[in-house]
């Protein structure tokens, strides 16, 4: 009786134990979003050499949408349309493209808040908003003093500021100095930008810092409020052969800057104004939506020597690349890309050192703590290559391992490692959404990998790079997804979708569309001779722009194309090209108005068409312009349907 | 008059104001594409769209077909109506006030023929709006009207319109009812004492 009881239990057990996993839902089930549902998260990542971001579906990985923000876009005239080509002017001149490393999303109280995102651009520096509203690039600022904006934008808890710093040190100011006497005249330089303030994006101040390159950052939160880390790497100074020269030394350092110390200097007037070049760019996201650019001509800069407390270096083994801070604010784990251990320092041990001048040194009159004054721990044998970590919330670090292709999950506060999963290869960045905030949404990890052989179809030599999706929810990550990407992301941010969904714009309401070429009605559409230049007021609505004949353009004008989009219904924009346009077409949003400029070359009649597939009668949505020889008296006359109009 | 009636009459007249803060009928074209639906609200006074563009993609969409665009200025319902239910509202309390039982009647007899000639002309209105194609529409079919329903729903080439009554016009009904009730007691009244 007592064993029949016994086995009866043991079967029990036992069928429950094969059971639970095939209640699991599978990757396929997971990643399976079904028709007309959407996915939980959108993940915003940099397009990296594309100088674009890309915006995914998570956990989906369908690809939304490409939000061009530093390279021109002809898909929907970024660019080259003239109320957008004044974002990307630089005091290097136009610049049609950029390298975007590291989107941060706008945070309140060191949560993602789904207002804005920022990126940086790393080959002519700047940095730029992202309106969450229509997914539009709104903001861009140049950052002077700078060789290469790579540790940006990293934002402080409340959004009062992102970071950017130089890469590459350079002469500051720019000067013809010979290359071997980089100790001499190389110096970098730590940006702050003030970002909470939507057109009005400013350097706060810079820190003229060491002639050392300058590669990622994080800044504090909670107990660490007030403090931005940086990584430094080449504190040896070479100029040459840097995979040799700048891997000698056995440590080299994170820099922590206290900016609250840094804002007391500026209003103690312990700063220097120095004369500078730099474009501010902005684009109104409502009224005339015309980008300007503005030049700005100063930036303040604090000497590190100056301003006593603003600097300290942590120590930190080997060459580190990221730089991350726990959710709660209290670590600071740094990824020595060349070191065997990951180094996890401790906040407070660091303000006790500082407290307690446990310096090993000094430079340029910023103080070297000692490292075991502020290492917390060690996590032993991690992995090789350890790069970036981001965290789940739940105690939990997740460090990416480029040289052997994994992820390394460990207890950050005990130093254990507790697991780890494979990436296919040799991984990046990684993303938990919200993983690098005070609260992350530790539902998901995306590694992204810059190596994809034998992962997808080959297509010549080039292969996509690409990222992978593992749910991190239960006790055990479990692979979910590969997904390809566009260009070379370097960093990605996720916010849950009900976040942003509800901020989203449908249409530009026409009434408040204060553009000085708008046309609001096909009555108000006109054409206007002004010296060589001919402006079209020209309105689009499904399936007809107004006016569709135009005549009395000479070679030798310059032709404006001021096309209103005057439909009120959401998801109804309109394209606009013309043949031989040598910019790029337009692709107008319901309500706003673009412009393409166009310089025929030769008498004749060109046709202009909708791009955009917009209704049953799209195909009919078409027009011309006829172009004279130049001195022709052929007048301006333009109409749709029976009445031309006349100009005399 | 008993104090019934003029009570019933009285509140039928106050019932009746508010059909000039409720809309009257509600037309709704659906297709797969406006799922949400583009909806049309008629009221005593004027027509608005279930969202502030509403009326103007209707107009859009209706251009296709050739149906002449819907201009709220340019129907002079819109504006008579308004002056008729006043004047209803306006008798209704004079009956009340004065107990005039002809005026009663009166009240009782109007509402039924404004009832009745409202719901034919509304009709009327959607069948010339249906009818009444430009022979230049890009879309034509043979045979093919686009009459919206006056109440129920419809199937209109890719759209399914569903148009029914709405808050102001079932004020109308319960003002109405209550005032024809009012005559018919007097009505009754009168014939005992006689």
């Amino acid at each position: 009786m007592k064993a029949k009881l016994k086995l009866t239990l043991f079967s029990a057990v036992a069928a429950g134990l094969v059971s639970v996993p095939s209640f699991a839902q599978s990757p396929a089930e997971k990643v399976y979003i079904p028709h007309g549902k959407y996915d939980e998260f959108y993940a915003f990542l940099s397009g990296g050499f594309d100088g674009q971001v890309n915006v995914y579906g998570l956990p989906s990985g369908r690809h939304l949408k490409t939000i061009p923000v530093f390279s021109a876009y002809p898909m929907n005239g970024y660019g080259y349309s003239e109320e957008t080509k004044a974002m990307l002017m630089t005091s290097h001149g136009w610049i049609p493209w950029g390298d975007s490393h590291h989107p941060e999303l706008s945070q309140t109280n060191g949560v993602p808040d789904g207002r804005w995102l920022f990126i940086n651009e790393n080959n002519t520096p700047r940095v730029a908003r992202i309106d969450l509203k229509t997914f539009e690039t709104t903001e861009i600022l140049e950052i002077p003093f700078s060789g290469g904006n790579h540790a940006s934008t990293f934002i402080t808890p409340d959004s009062k500021y992102i970071t950017a710093a130089t890469r590459f040190s350079v002469p500051i100011p720019q000067k013809d100095v010979p290359i071997a006497e980089y100790k001499k005249y190389f110096k970098g330089t730590l940006t702050f930008i003030r970002a909470d303030k939507p057109g009005k994006m400013d350097i706060a101040f810079q820190i003229l810092v060491p002639g050392y390159d300058y590669d990622l950052a994080h800044c504090g939160k909670g107990p660490s409020y007030g403090w931005c880390f940086f990584t430094s790497y080449n504190t040896e100074q070479a100029h040459t052969l840097l995979e040799i020269n700048a891997s000698m030394k056995d440590k080299d350092y994170i820099a922590a800057v206290n900016w609250k110390r840094a804002e007391q200097c500026i209003a103690e007037g312990k700063y220097k104004e120095v004369k500078t070049k730099y474009a501010h760019n902005y684009r109104p996201p409502e009224g005339d939506r015309i980008a300007r650019t503005e030049w700005k001509t100063s930036v303040k800069w604090i000497i590190p020597k100056e301003c006593p407390g603003v600097m300290y270096y942590l120590p930190t083994p080997k060459s580190p690349h990221g730089v991350d801070v726990s959710p709660d604010g209290k670590y600071i784990i740094g990824g020595g890309k060349l070191a065997t251990v990951i180094p996890i320092h401790s906040f407070e041990k660091m303000i006790n050192a500082i407290k307690n001048k446990q310096f090993a040194g000094e430079v340029e009159g910023i103080p070297i703590l000692k490292y075991e004054a502020v290492n917390h721990c060690e996590v032993p044998n991690p992995c090789l290559g350890p790069l970036h970590t981001e965290f789940d919330g739940k105690g939990r670090a997740y460090t990416s391992c480029f040289i052997s292709s994994d992820v390394v999950i460990y207890d950050y506060k005990k130093c254990k490692v507790l697991d780890r999963v494979p990436t296919y290869y040799s991984v990046g960045h990684l993303m938990i959404p919200g993983g690098d905030s005070a609260k992350p949404w530790g539902k998901y990890l995306l590694p992204m990998n810059k190596i994809t052989k034998d992962v997808f179809l080959p297509t010549g030599p080039e292969l996509p790079h690409a990222a992978q999706l593992y749910d991190i929810s239960g006790s055990k990550p479990q692979f979910l997804l590969d997904m390809t990407e566009l260009g070379e992301p370097h960093y990605a941010q996720a916010i849950p979708a009900s976040i942003l969904m509800k901020k989203s714009l449908k249409i530009f309401e026409l009434d408040k569309n204060t553009h000085p070429y708008a046309t609001k009605s096909e009555e108000a559409a006109k054409v206007v001779r002004k010296g060589n230049e001919v402006h079209i007021y020209m309105t689009a609505i499904r399936s007809h722009f107004t006016p569709d004949n135009i005549e009395g353009v000479k070679v030798g004008d310059t032709v404006y194309f001021h096309v209103t989009n005057i439909e009120q219904d959401w998801d109804i924009p309109h394209g606009f090209a013309v043949l031989g346009a040598n910019t790029s077409n337009l692709l107008i949003m319901p309500g706003e108005t673009l412009t393409l400029k166009w310089t025929p070359k030769e008498p004749g009649v060109y046709p202009f068409y909708c791009t955009d597939f917009c209704s049953a009668l799209h195909q009919e949505m078409q027009g011309y312009i006829r172009v004279s020889p130049k001195g022709a008296n052929v007048p301006i006359k333009y109409g749709t349907g029976e009445e031309m109009h006349v100009v005399k | 008059m008993s104090w019934i009636s003029r009570g019933l009459i009285a509140l039928a007249s106050i019932i009746m104001i508010g059909i000039y803060f409720k809309p009257l009928w509600e037309i709704t074209l659906y297709a797969p594409q406006y799922k949400e639906g583009l909806k049309m609200i008629i009221w005593v006074n004027k027509i608005t769209g279930g969202t502030p563009h509403d009326l103007r993609n209707i107009n859009l969409l209706n251009h296709y077909v050739g149906m002449k665009k819907i201009d709220p200025n340019a129907i002079p319902e819109l504006k008579i109506l308004p002056v008729i239910f006043g004047f209803m509202i306006f008798l209704g309390f004079l009956t009340a006030a004065t107990g005039n039982t002809k005026l009663l009647y009166a009240w009782a007899i109007l509402i039924i023929i404004i009832g009745i000639a409202s719901l034919a002309d509304f009709w009327w209105w959607e069948y010339d709006y249906g009818h009444n194609l430009n022979p230049h529409a890009p879309i034509k079919i043979p045979g093919m009207a686009y009459q919206p329903p006056m109440f129920g729903c419809k199937n209109l080439l890719n759209f399914r319109a569903c148009a029914f009554p709405s808050t102001g016009t079932y004020l109308l009904a319960v003002s109405g009812t209550l005032g024809v009730i009012s005559a018919v007691i007097e009505f009754f009244r009168r014939r005992k004492t006689q």
